[in-house]
């Protein structure tokens, strides 16, 4: 790129100097880095710093999208939809980020669907809901590394299996209520759901499950979305239901057709 | 056979039984279903063209040869894809092509022999009639009568002594096996004693699952949900039997919310509230908590528990609540027990009271 092509007349005419090349990285390695400082700084304090254009911008999507359920200043309504004074930041970028809320309907639980909102507008509600009283803030991407990878899956086998399949799989509980799969959740869905008890998932505090357990548990769940059951098909994970249909269809098929094979005529 | 061909005729034929009076319709001979015998024989491609027997009988060998190579081809699988300690890869690639190599043996060999009858063996359709069930005359007065003399030989019911003390012996013969079963209780230990009481004593601490850390009452947040165990249990050498019995979940409401019965007042501390994680249907461990509906769940046959209303079965087959623990804390903050739980945890016993 640095050495133009004499054949072509537009190059010529808007040749750069050479100092412009490194003027232009410099820009842009202080661009990302302080942009990178900031994101960081602002994420890991204990009350987010956001800025009061961001908070307000948040009140206003809040009252456009929310407030008809939660109430003008998160306060809940009775029966319908609960306070949202302490939940944090972390519980508004989980509910929202994962497009459990804006609810479609009520039901048993909250579907996970499309996101209805841009990062921007999920972080400016985030930080809206945050400035109503202390709850538990986004985790910074770096809190969520761990290679703890065993550690992770005996805490999730003490702590979340029942619920969540021990391949993570998801499963069924009471009134159409269902524990998710966790397969493909992004770490930091699944720490906010640790942290804030999403729904009916019991919530998993800090002293309960440290931090750097929380990463733990993470890194056996990216464990296992990255390696591939051993034995082969894992139809899901969801053991002996889908293990016995599979075998009542393909194996029971197999010998029905072995018996008409059987006993055909030949020709 | 050498009448094929000519359908019917392949069959033998027995005597009818004769209905007796009453028992059902007896219809007329010219009404009586008759015997439709055998489909005219059709010769097969294998029988008219010696050609197509030909290419039958390759198919059939060719059929043999996969399952050589079937054989052949585990054996190879078996040495080329080794399974290398650690490397969950190298098992599924190992167990995959042993097992596709002896299936094409197996199914080789089977599917060759089917096709083989099937193609060229002798194609005529025969039939075998069963034998009668029942002997005949002399058969069945020669068994009687051998009956008579094993019984006049050995003296069986001539000598009533033998013959009472051989009873007896058969009869109590199992017995030493229940009491053997009885006792699979660990040695030395009174079973009923075994079932009846946990590890948890007047003031052991609560302490999470898996790691032993001892847990703080301010630790429990609302909605909070700790799998306990207690304190010291990994230190045992019966860890995993204690475990069984002793394991626990931790929960906190909200006090309002915990209907609580005369005398147990004092075993929540401030809405935390402690029950034995094993289900009192079979013992599987009820984790399943929905920190909205404050309901337990058993994940193997969906009992379920209301923890506002101590744990009392709204669902499904367990018929007792979970035991209560009895908590409070000490004077470093951390959860303690009161006590062991109140009754047996756990599924229903022989000895147990109120089963």
């Amino acid at each position: 790129m640095a050495n133009p092509v004499p054949t072509s007349p537009r190059r010529k005419t808007g040749r750069r100097s050479p100092l412009a090349s490194v003027a232009l990285l410099m820009i842009g390695l202080f661009a990302t880095g302080g942009a990178y400082a900031a994101f960081t700084s602002s994420a890991t304090a204990e009350t987010p710093a956001s800025s009061q254009a961001q908070v307000s911008e948040g009140k206003k999507l809040f009252e456009a999208n929310c407030a008809s359920c939660h109430g003008i200043g998160a306060v809940g309504t009775s029966g319908v939809a609960p306070s949202l004074v302490g939940v944090g930041s972390a519980s508004v970028d989980f509910q929202v980020g994962t497009g459990r809320m804006p609810m479609a309907a009520s039901g048993p639980q909250a579907e996970q669907k499309p996101t209805q909102f841009t990062d921007t507008q999920i972080a400016a509600m985030a930080a809206y809901v945050a400035t109503l009283g202390p709850g538990p803030s986004i985790p910074t991407a770096e809190s969520l590394k761990s290679t703890k990878v065993s550690t992770g899956a005996e805490l999730f086998r003490v702590n979340c299996a029942m619920c969540h399949n021990v391949a993570g799989a998801g499963g069924a509980l009471t009134e159409g209520k269902y524990a998710p799969s966790l397969s493909g959740v992004s770490a930091k869905h699944v720490y906010e759901a640790m942290v804030t008890g999403p729904q009916n998932m019991p919530v998993f505090n800090n002293l309960n499950i440290t931090p750097k357990d929380k990463a733990a548990i993470i890194a056996y769940l990216q464990y296992l979305d990255k390696n591939p059951s051993p034995g082969g098909l894992d139809l899901g994970n969801l053991g002996p239901s889908s293990e016995g249909l599979f075998v009542w269809i393909f194996a029971l098929g197999a010998i029905v057709v072995v018996t008409i094979w059987l006993t055909a005529k030949p020709n | 056979m050498a009448d094929h061909g000519t359908p019917g005729t392949a069959v033998e034929t027995h005597q009818e039984p004769t209905a007796a009076s009453g028992t059902a319709v007896v219809l007329p001979e010219s009404e009586k279903i008759q015997n439709p015998g055998f489909p005219p024989f059709r010769p097969r491609v294998s029988d008219m063209d010696p050609a197509k027997a030909k290419a039958n009988e390759r198919r059939v060998a060719w059929l043999f040869v996969v399952s050589m190579i079937g054989s052949v081809g585990a054996i190879a699988a078996y040495i080329v894809f080794p399974i290398t300690p650690g490397d969950e890869n190298s098992v599924r690639l190992n167990t995959l092509f042993l097992g596709l190599g002896i299936a094409l043996a197996l199914l080789g060999i089977g599917v060759g022999a089917v096709h083989w009858s099937k193609a060229l063996m002798e194609g005529h359709d025969l039939s075998e009639e069963r034998h009668l069930t029942r002997g005949s005359e002399t058969t069945r007065a020669r068994a009687v009568e051998i009956f008579h003399l094993g019984n006049k030989e050995s003296g069986f019911t001539r000598r009533k002594l033998i013959r009472n003390t051989l009873i007896g012996a058969l009869a109590l013969w199992p017995l030493p096996g229940i009491i053997v079963f009885r006792d699979l209780a660990p040695a030395n230990q009174d079973a009923n004693e075994v079932l009846r009481h946990t590890m948890w004593r007047k003031g052991t601490r609560l302490t999470k699952d898996p790691n032993g850390v001892p847990i703080k009452a301010s630790d429990v947040t609302l909605g909070s949900v700790f799998h306990v165990i207690p304190e010291g249990l990994e230190d045992r050498e019966d860890a995993l039997e204690q475990k069984g019995k002793a394991a626990v979940l931790l929960m906190r409401l909200k006090p309002e919310d915990l209907h609580v019965s005369p005398g147990r007042e004092d075993w929540n501390y401030h809405g935390i509230v402690a029950y034995s994680k094993i289900c009192t249907h079979v013992g599987c461990p009820v984790a399943l908590y929905e920190q909205q509906t404050h309901h337990l769940l058993c994940p193997c046959h969906q009992s379920q528990f209301d923890i506002t209303h101590e744990a009392e079965v709204i669902f499904g087959p367990a018929k007792r609540p979970l035991p209560q623990l009895p908590i409070t804390v000490d004077s470093d903050g951390y959860l303690i027990a009161q006590s062991d739980f109140h009754e047996p945890v756990g599924p229903s016993f022989w000895e147990r009271e109120h089963v």
